[in-house]
C-alpha cells in the first residue's frame, strides 16, 4: 500500500494555498484604460473632431491646398513676376510662353524662347512665334519690377523674373499687354478674401437673428421666419444685380468691395439662420438650459455660453460649404460688370475680359482665371464635406 | 387640405407685396434716374434743347413725384395689366416683355425637367452602386458641375456646339421664325436652341440633386425592411422601386422650392452670355440704366414664378407624403 502513488497525500495539500495579496486593493482595476484608450476618452471635442477629420484624406488634401492658396495671397508681390497694372504695349494678346529645359540637346535650365512679332497682313492681327535660336534663361530669387509690399514697404524681390532683355508671359497677356499670371496671383487676394469676409458677416447675422428667433420664439420668431422665407424664395442673382447696381458709381473701388461683401452676406444668412433657430428651439428645452436660467443667467449668456457651443461645429461646417457659392457669386457679378471695378482685380474681373466667343476661339488663355476658381471651389467642397462628417465626433 | 391650400395662397400675397416694394426701392436707390443718362448724352452731343427735353421726359415718367407715389401707381397698374412705361424706349413695359416671359418660362421648365430626369437616373444609379466606379464618376461630375462658373461653361459649350456639332448659336430660334406664328418648324428650332442653355443652367442644380437623392436612398436602403425583403428573395428591382425609392423621392419633390431660385439665377446669367431673348439681358440692361418700371416688373415676375413654384412643391409634398399634416408645420 505504501508504494502505491497517491494523489491525495503526496506532500502537496489538497486545498489551494491561502494566498494574500499584500498590496492595496484598487477598486477601479477592471475599468483601467490603456494609454491609447485614455488618450481617446480624455480628448476634448475639438481634438476628436480633428482626429476624425484627418481620416478624410481628400478633405485634408483640400485643406492643405487652401492653406497654400491663402498663404500665397500674403506674398503675391514675390510670386508675381510683374506688377498688377504693368502694360507691355509691344505684347498685346501674347500667347502663353512655355518653359523649356533643354536647348538643342543641351541642358540650360529653365528658359523661354524670345517672342518674335509679325503681322498677319490680311487680318492685321499680331502673330507671336517663339524664336528657337534665342534661349533666354529665367532668373530666380532675383530683383525685378519694383513694388510696394502690401502698399507699405518698397521692394523689388521676386521668386521668378523675366530674362534680361526679354519677357516671361507664362500664361500670356491680355488686351493691354498685362501679364495674366501676375494678374491671377494678385486677384487671388480679392477673390479669396471676399468669401471669408462675406461668410463672417453672414455668420454673425445668422447667429444674432437665428439666435433671437430660436430663443425668444413668439413674434420675434415670426418676423425672422417671414424674412428668411422672403429672402430664400427670391432668386439671388437678380437681387444681387439690383443691389450692386444700386451701389453709387462715385464710391471708391475699395468701398465697392466692402459693399459687395455686405450684399453677398445679406442674402446668404437665411439658411444658416434657420439652422441656428431650429437647433436653439430644441436645445432651450434641455434641462441644463433651464438650470442656467434658474441660476439667473441672462439670455445672452445662456445662448452664447451654454447653447451655441453645442452645435458650433455644425455651423462652421455648413458655413464652409457656403463659401464656394459666395466666390462664384462674386465672380458672376464681376463678370457681368456689376461687381468689383478695376483697379480692384478679382478672378471675376479678369474673366470679364472673356465675355465673348472670340476669346474661346482666338485668345483662349484669357479664360485661365477660371482654373483657380474651379480648384478653390472644389477644395472648399471637399474640406466642407470632411468638416461636416467630423462635426459630430460622438456619433 | 383645402384650408391648407387657401392659407398658403393667401400667404403669397403679402410676400409678393413686400418683394415688389423692396425691389422698386432698391432699383431707385442710386443717385440719378433713367432720364439723367439720356440727357447727358444729348448735352454731350451739343443739343441746345436738352434742358427742355429733360423737363418733358421727367414729366412723361412722373419722375418728380415722390418715390412712394410712383410705386403705388405702378402697383395699381399691375392689376390692370399695365406695368407703366419703359424709360429706355418710351414703350409700355407690357409690350416689351410678353414674348420674353413666355420664352423664359419655356426655358426654365425645360431646365427643371432636365435636372429631374438626369439627377434621378444618375442618383439612383449612384446609390445602388455605392463605392463603385459609376458612383465615383457621378459624384466627380457633380462636383465639377458645381465648381465651373455657369457663364464660362456656356461660352465654351457654345463654341464647341458651333464648331463640332453645327448647332446654331445665339437667340432661341432661327431668324426666319422670329415674329412668326407658332408652327412645328418653330418649335423644333426653339428646342434645338434650348439644348445648350438648358444643359448649362442644369449642371449646377443637377449636382446638388444627385447628392441629395443618393444620400436619401442610401439611408433608406440600409433599413431593416429592405434587408428582410432581400432575405425573402424579392427581385432587386421590385425591392428598390416598391418602397425605398418612394421614400427617397419625397425630398426630391420638396426640393423644387430650393431649385427654382437657382435655376432662375442661372438662367439670367446664361442668357446674358448667350444673348437669348429671355428676361435676363433685358433685366441687366434695365438695371444698368435704372429703368425702374421695366426692371421692377421683371423682378416681380421672377419672384412670382418662384413663389408659385414653392407653392406647387409644398402641395406636391403634402399629396405625396401622408405624414405631413396640414396647417401644423413640423419644426425641422
Amino acid at each position: 500500500m505504501t508504494d502505491r502513488p497517491s494523489d491525495d497525500t503526496s506532500g502537496t495539500p489538497r486545498r489551494t494555498p491561502h494566498y494574500v495579496n499584500r498590496e492595496a486593493w484598487d477598486p477601479y482595476v477592471s475599468e483601467r484604460l490603456t494609454a491609447d484608450q485614455e488618450k481617446y476618452y480624455m480628448a476634448g471635442q475639438w481634438k476628436l473632431m480633428w482626429w476624425r477629420f484627418r481620416r478624410h484624406r481628400p478633405a485634408v488634401a483640400a485643406m492643405i491646398f487652401l492653406a497654400l492658396m491663402y498663404f500665397t495671397t500674403l506674398i503675391s508681390e514675390w510670386i508675381a513676376p510683374y506688377d498688377l497694372h504693368a502694360r507691355h504695349s509691344g505684347y498685346i494678346f501674347a500667347p502663353p510662353q512655355s518653359v523649356h529645359l533643354f536647348h538643342e540637346g543641351k541642358f540650360v535650365g529653365p528658359f523661354v524662347y524670345a517672342l518674335k512679332t509679325t503681322r498677319d497682313l490680311e487680318t492685321l492681327q499680331r502673330i507671336y512665334t517663339p524664336d528657337p535660336t534665342k534661349p533666354m534663361p529665367l532668373r530666380f530669387f532675383c530683383s525685378g519690377a519694383p513694388y510696394e509690399f502690401w502698399g507699405l514697404v518698397h521692394g523689388h524681390f521676386h521668386f521668378v523674373c523675366p530674362p534680361r532683355g526679354g519677357q516671361f508671359f507664362w500664361l500670356g497677356t491680355d488686351r493691354l499687354g498685362r501679364d495674366m499670371f501676375s494678374r491671377i496671383v494678385y486677384a487671388a487676394r480679392i477673390s479669396l478674401t471676399i468669401g471669408i469676409i462675406g461668410i463672417a458677416l453672414s455668420f454673425a447675422l445668422a447667429l444674432i437673428l437665428g439666435g433671437l428667433a430660436g430663443y425668444y420664439g413668439g413674434w420675434v420668431d415670426n418676423v425672422v421666419q417671414r424674412l428668411t422665407e422672403i429672402i430664400k424664395s427670391f432668386p439671388h442673382l437678380p437681387l444681387w444685380l439690383a443691389l450692386s447696381a444700386a451701389l453709387p458709381i462715385t464710391w471708391s473701388p475699395l468701398l465697392i468691395y466692402f459693399g459687395i461683401t455686405i450684399i453677398l452676406a445679406l442674402l446668404d444668412w437665411p439658411s444658416l439662420g434657420r439652422a441656428v433657430r431650429s437647433k436653439l428651439l430644441s436645445l432651450r428645452e434641455e434641462d441644463y438650459a433651464l438650470a442656467a436660467q434658474m441660476m439667473g443667467a441672462k439670455p445672452g449668456r445662456i445662448i452664447g455660453r451654454h447653447l451655441l457651443p453645442g452645435f458650433m461645429s455644425h455651423l462652421i461646417a455648413s458655413a464652409t460649404l457656403s463659401i464656394p457659392s459666395m466666390i462664384l457669386a462674386e465672380t458672376a457679378l464681376s463678370f457681368l460688370g456689376l461687381g468689383l471695378r478695376p483697379p480692384i482685380t478679382s478672378w471675376g474681373v479678369l474673366l470679364n475680359e472673356a465675355t465673348d466667343i472670340n476669346v474661346v476661339a482666338v485668345n483662349w488663355w484669357l479664360m485661365l482665371p477660371v482654373v483657380p476658381v474651379i480648384l478653390v471651389i472644389l477644395a472648399y467642397q471637399f474640406m466642407g464635406d470632411g468638416m461636416r462628417d467630423a462635426a459630430d465626433p460622438y456619433a | 387640405m383645402l384650408r391648407f391650400v387657401v392659407r398658403r395662397v393667401l400667404l403669397m400675397v403679402p410676400t409678393l407685396f413686400i418683394i415688389s416694394a423692396l425691389v422698386y426701392f432698391i432699383i431707385d436707390l442710386p443717385p440719378g434716374d433713367c432720364v439723367t443718362s439720356q440727357i447727358d448724352e444729348l448735352l454731350a452731343r451739343g443739343d441746345p434743347d436738352a434742358h427742355g427735353r429733360a423737363i418733358e421726359l421727367r414729366q412723361l415718367y412722373n419722375l418728380d413725384d415722390p418715390l412712394w407715389q410712383r410705386y403705388l401707381e405702378w402697383v395699381a397698374g399691375i392689376f390692370r395689366w399695365d406695368f407703366g412705361l419703359s424709360c429706355q424706349d418710351t414703350v409700355p413695359v407690357s409690350e416689351l416683355i410678353g414674348e420674353r416671359m413666355v420664352l423664359t418660362l419655356v426655358m426654365e421648365s425645360a431646365t427643371i425637367i432636365f435636372i429631374w430626369t438626369v439627377s434621378f437616373v444618375i442618383g439612383v444609379y449612384a446609390a445602388t452602386h455605392q463605392y463603385q466606379m459609376g458612383d465615383y464618376v457621378a459624384s466627380f461630375v457633380g462636383f465639377i458641375g458645381l465648381a465651373i462658373p455657369n457663364f464660362l461653361l456656356a461660352l465654351v459649350l457654345l463654341y464647341v456646339g458651333k464648331v463640332y456639332f453645327g448647332l446654331s448659336i445665339g437667340g432661341l430660334m432661327d431668324a426666319e421664325y422670329i415674329g412668326q406664328p407658332t408652327s412645328w418648324g418653330k418649335i423644333v428650332s426653339v428646342a434645338e436652341h434650348l439644348i445648350i442653355p438648358v444643359v448649362v443652367i442644369g449642371t449646377s442644380g443637377t449636382a446638388g440633386m444627385i447628392r441629395r437623392l443618393r444620400a436619401n436612398l442610401l439611408d433608406e436602403l440600409q433599413k431593416q425592411y429592405v434587408v428582410t425583403g432581400r432575405a425573402k428573395g424579392l427581385p432587386p428591382l421590385k425591392l428598390l422601386i416598391k418602397y425605398p425609392l418612394r421614400h427617397a423621392i419625397n425630398p426630391f419633390v420638396a426640393d423644387i422650392g430650393g431649385l427654382l431660385p437657382d435655376v432662375i439665377s442661372g438662367s439670367v446669367i446664361v442668357s446674358v452670355v448667350l444673348s437669348l431673348p429671355t428676361t435676363g439681358p433685358m433685366l441687366l440692361g434695365a438695371l444698368k440704366t435704372q429703368d425702374v418700371n421695366l426692371a421692377a416688373t421683371f423682378l416681380l415676375f421672377v419672384a412670382t414664378l418662384t413663389v408659385i413654384g414653392m407653392l406647387i412643391s409644398d402641395l406636391a409634398l403634402a399629396a405625396l407624403d401622408p405624414r405631413i399634416r396640414f396647417g401644423a408645420k413640423s419644426e425641422k
